[in-house]
């Protein structure tokens, strides 16, 4: 099957707020100890607004509005067959709590690999806050074993 | 603070060994992570998948590698950070983070150091292979 008319499709814009107590459930999930994470003035003392999302924060953001599932989803694939095979992140302002993020997912590249026992979905997120103002762009890689 | 000028290629970074990954640890970032797979929370479920039992999240394991890069650097330095899942994890496992300048370049006004990281487990087999740009004054 060929999934060609997928490259270049863009899907409906998600919305999230970035809460705090969300940040520091990611930081002890991940064992974090600088208090810039967690600790509301070591935030602003670093020059933040508030805690900071940490670099892989972007992502879950990501999760939690179904991208990358809804593209499967899309294009007929079962989510048991893929697997997340690469992650980039670009960066271009913090992401702090208390912003209003939306992001817009599009399929950058479909690609098939090994005779066509894999396929390659590339996807790009492009992440905004509440000023519209650039602040993360996300780079994944989907892998799907096909049959 | 690091400094662009005492860094050559070749050179490392300090390495970052996390604890042995738990399975409450799993559950705990299946809520922060916003994945929700039960792969990595379930064992019956992981072995319907044709997997020996839960695995971790790969992103767990990239967050390790994000941790090694804002324990470096005020996380505002970093300009990109991406990383290929090659290998899985399992609860039990220890995570040990590594990097070492790739190059030295100038772009946009920024004096960059390209970093070559990598997750690796406790038998030194690559988990995450990854690169990162940060910006040092």
């Amino acid at each position: 099957m060929s999934y060609e008319e997928f490259i270049g499709k863009e899907y409906p814009s998600f919305s999230a707020e970035i809460e705090k107590g969300r940040l520091r459930q990611f930081a002890k999930a991940v064992g974090e100890s600088n208090p810039v994470y967690t600790d509301e003035a070591a935030a602003r003392a670093a020059g933040y607004a508030s805690l900071p999302a940490p670099p892989t924060f972007p992502f879950a953001i990501a999760m939690d509005a179904g991208q990358s599932f809804n593209i499967l989803a899309d294009m007929g694939i079962e989510m048991s067959k893929a697997v997340h095979g690469a992650q980039g992140f670009t960066y271009k302002r913090a992401i702090c709590a208390g912003d209003e993020i939306t992001g817009v997912q599009k399929i950058t590249n479909i690609f098939e690999k090994k005779g066509g026992a894999l396929l390659f979905i590339e996807a790009e997120i492009a992440m905004v806050n509440q000023d519209g103002v650039g602040v993360c762009d996300l780079q994944t890689t989907v892998i799907v074993r096909n049959g | 603070m690091p400094n662009f000028d005492d860094f050559n290629v070749g050179d490392a970074i300090p390495e970052m060994q996390k604890p042995p990954i738990t399975r409450t640890q799993l559950a705990l970032f299946a809520g922060a992570s916003g994945d929700h797979n039960p792969i990595h929370l379930d064992d019956d479920e992981a072995r319907k998948g044709g997997l020996p039992g839960v695995i971790a999240h790969g992103m767990l394991n990239m967050a390790y590698l994000g941790q090694l890069l804002s324990g470096f650097v005020p996380q505002e330095k970093i300009r990109t950070f991406n990383a290929r899942f090659v290998a899985m994890a399992a609860p039990g496992d220890t995570i040990t983070c590594r990097g070492e300048v790739a190059a030295k370049r100038q772009e946009g006004g920024e004096n960059l150091l390209d970093l070559q990281i990598v997750a690796v487990n406790q038998k030194d087999e690559t988990v995450l292979d990854g690169a990162a740009s940060i910006a040092l004054d």
